[in-house]
């Protein structure tokens, strides 16, 4: 098992490119192209921006502007979300090249957790943009956490990709069901709602069950909130545990890794 | 001797065969590392049985057999596509698999890209495939569209840079599986002239293919698998003759059940009314339209019956495959109810085209019939069977010398006929060439 994770070192070449076939064909063929990365978290912010100040305008005072506030989680949430979605497919959808090749077959979950933060990255920029329009200035010695949380995230997000994506090989039934989990998963998490409510507080100690719950906190309190970064304790707790779960993720995907060729 | 380029050792490899119950095999796969282990036997396959062969440095080895007889599982066994079940799969070198081409290629991305990704993935560095890009271009013949998405592309363009691109991944041991087809005329020579060149290099080359001639000119050595076994490996001309030899025992059989069935289902059918008296003193004419209802059947009054009907080899063995020139009989049992006076014996050859290449009868050679009672043997001897490839059925008659059917068998027998020379036509006269002048040919290779 650990000679295969040095394996992947040496094919970061073909990780690196592949990734970037992922972003180049996704948008491939459509006239605006790569702006599409930008536009899409463009449009969905201001979508949201139009619903909460005048279609149903959120007062809580906690989390103003609200679309903004919204947006620091709902961003890393789609990374994650759409990585999962992804990686529980790929390996099915990538059985030509598993069948035919002899190739690594975690590079493809892999993959699309790496091209997936990439449009995290490219989202970003749009929040950013929003920040400053707002005048809305993050506490500048708290991004320092900002590079632990992604990293944080990144693990976590592999380690979940690479056990869905083995999994799916012979159970087909999570694709459809990883949709719906996602959405509650969704909602538990406080994403569309602050953590310091006072309703969610009461049930405290549940929301902390929730892995996600220290994510999307610890990015709300990084770039909405202005400091201090409480969170840190539970992240970096959270960063030891992607780690373990990583290893036995990889562990039960190397496991079933010869049978992929014939059960895809 | 140096160590081996590759070695299959007491290989075998099962398949799962597709059920719906899936929770033992992820259990089994996760503890035993294989999704076979604890199913019962009808719920596999053995694709490859106990196999052992190995390949010498610098060899060119063939593999051949039917459809389905795990050829190709044995190519992606020692590509590390797949895990042996049991035995072990050593191999020495980098491979490369010309197993699907074009296995990586996204559509949306240019050719260009593509040729980076699917290197990259084949195991090149970036340096490499950059070093090599143009030589990969020029071979698949492509520079005008290699920035074009490969959607766009036709399958032959498709193959032809899947192809360029494996090949030029420099391997110490090529893997090839029947991809020879990929081009026209020009690529395949290409193709070739590249194995060639790999040969002289002292490369390694596996090739399943069903192109025997191919094993023939091409291999050191061969190997010939069927239904997962190997049945015989050493000199490809030997390998090829044996598979030849099995093939045709097979479709020997085939052709015998075949003819029996017609024989049983137009003899089990009630006898159609006899037809008016057809003009079997086979003028021209006569032939003509018979060929244009060429329906199998049976008819005739069965005063005098065909009671059964042989095709014997040389050695008057019965037998449905001849090879060209050899000789054939047809052998005829006949059963007269009474004695009879007025009676023709006759024979002919359709290919499956319904063309009549040969009818004869026993009245247009002038034979009298004097008498015939009882049972009787009728054989009709060729000393040379002169025809080309191909399936043959076979037409058999008694009848009287105005025509009028006693018993007539029409294209109920079925025979083939091979031929090592891929020659056209219906009749192949025995012939040979000859030259004046400044006219040379090479010798035959050996």
């Amino acid at each position: 098992m650990l000679s295969n994770l040095a394996n992947l070192v040496r094919y970061r070449g073909l990780i690196q490119s592949l990734v970037t076939r992922e972003l180049k064909a996704r948008y491939r063929g459509s006239v605006l192209g790569f702006l599409w990365s930008f536009i899409n978290p463009l449009l969905l912010l201001s979508i949201y921006t139009f619903v909460f100040t005048k279609v149903i305008p959120n007062r809580n005072e906690l989390a103003q502007p609200y679309a903004v506030f919204m947006f620091c989680g709902i961003l890393p949430w789609n990374w994650f979300s759409s990585s999962l979605m992804e990686a529980s497919g790929s390996l099915v959808c990538g059985g030509n090249l598993i069948k035919k090749v002899l190739f690594p077959a975690e590079i493809l979950p892999l993959v699309n957790v790496l091209a997936n933060m990439v449009h995290f990255f490219l989202g970003l920029t749009i929040l950013i943009a929003f920040l400053v329009y707002y005048q809305h200035w993050p506490d500048l010695a708290g991004l320092i956490w900002f590079p632990v949380v992604v990293a944080v995230q990144l693990v976590f997000t592999a380690a979940m990709s690479l056990f869905l994506a083995a999994l799916t090989v012979h159970y087909r039934d999570i694709r459809d069901l990883l949709s719906n989990l996602l959405m509650l998963w969704f909602f538990a998490t406080p994403i569309i709602y602050p953590w310091q409510d006072k309703n969610v507080q009461i049930y405290r100690w549940v929301f902390q069950l929730n892995p996600f719950t220290h994510l999307a906190v610890s990015y709300q309190e990084i770039l909405f909130f202005r400091g201090p970064v409480g969170q840190a304790t539970w992240l970096l707790g959270l960063g030891a545990g992607s780690i373990v779960l990583f290893l036995a993720a990889y562990w039960f995907f190397d496991r079933l890794r010869d049978s992929f060729a014939e059960a895809v | 001797m140096a160590t081996p380029a590759i070695e299959l050792d007491h290989v075998t490899k099962i398949y799962r065969r597709y059920s719906g119950r899936q929770f033992a095999t992820l259990k089994s796969a996760l503890l035993q590392r294989s999704i076979v282990k604890d199913l019962s036997k009808s719920e596999t396959f053995p694709a490859l049985v106990d196999v052992s062969f190995s390949v010498p440095k610098g060899c060119t080895y063939g593999v051949i057999g039917r459809n389905g007889s795990g050829k190709s599982t044995a190519l992606k066994l020692v590509a590390g596509i797949t895990k042996p079940t049991e035995g072990r799969v050593t191999v020495n070198g980098r491979i490369s698999a010309l197993i699907e081409l074009g296995a990586g290629f996204h559509p949306e991305i240019s050719g260009r890209e593509n040729v980076f990704i699917n290197g990259i993935m084949l195991g090149l560095s970036k340096k490499e495939i950059e070093h090599r890009f143009d030589e990969i271009v020029e071979f698949a013949e492509l520079e005008e569209f290699i920035d074009a998405p490969v959607k766009t592309y036709s399958s032959g363009m498709y193959m032809r840079l899947g192809f360029a691109v494996a090949i030029h991944v420099d391997p110490d041991v090529l893997l090839v599986d029947e991809v020879l087809a990929v081009g026209d005329e020009g690529f395949t020579h290409k193709c070739l002239d590249k194995f060639a060149e790999f040969r002289r290099r002292g490369k390694t080359i596996l090739l399943v293919t069903h192109s025997l001639g191919l094993v023939e000119r091409f291999c050191d050595e061969a190997i010939w698998i069927d239904e997962g076994r190997a049945q015989g490996h050493g000199d490809p001309k030997r390998i090829v003759g044996a598979y030849l030899t099995a093939v045709e025992k097979n479709e020997e059989t085939q052709l015998a059940t075949e003819t029996a069935r017609a024989v049983a289902a137009v003899s089990a059918a009630p006898e159609p009314p006899p037809e008016p008296a057809r003009p079997e003193t086979a003028q021209p004419e006569g032939e003509l339209r018979d060929m244009f209802q060429a329906v199998e059947g049976r008819w005739g009054s069965r005063e005098i019956e065909i009671t059964h009907v042989a095709l014997h080899d040389q050695h008057g063995q019965p037998a449905h495959v001849f090879h060209t020139g050899d000789p054939m009989s047809i052998h005829l049992t006949v059963q007269a109810q009474r004695p009879a006076t007025d009676f023709v014996f006759g024979v002919s050859l359709f290919n499956v085209d319904g063309v009549c290449c040969y009818g004869t009868n026993t009245f247009i050679e002038q034979m009298d019939p004097q008498r015939l009672e009882g049972e009787a043997e009728v054989t009709f001897a060729i000393d040379s069977l002169d025809l080309v490839e191909g399936t043959y059925k076979l037409d058999v008659a008694v009848h009287n010398c105005d025509g009028y059917p006693y018993d007539y068998h029409r294209l109920l027998y079925t025979f083939r006929v091979k031929s090592r020379t891929p020659d056209t036509g219906i009749y192949r006269p025995k012939h040979r060439w000859s030259f004046k002048g400044a006219v040379e040919f090479k010798p035959p290779t050996s």
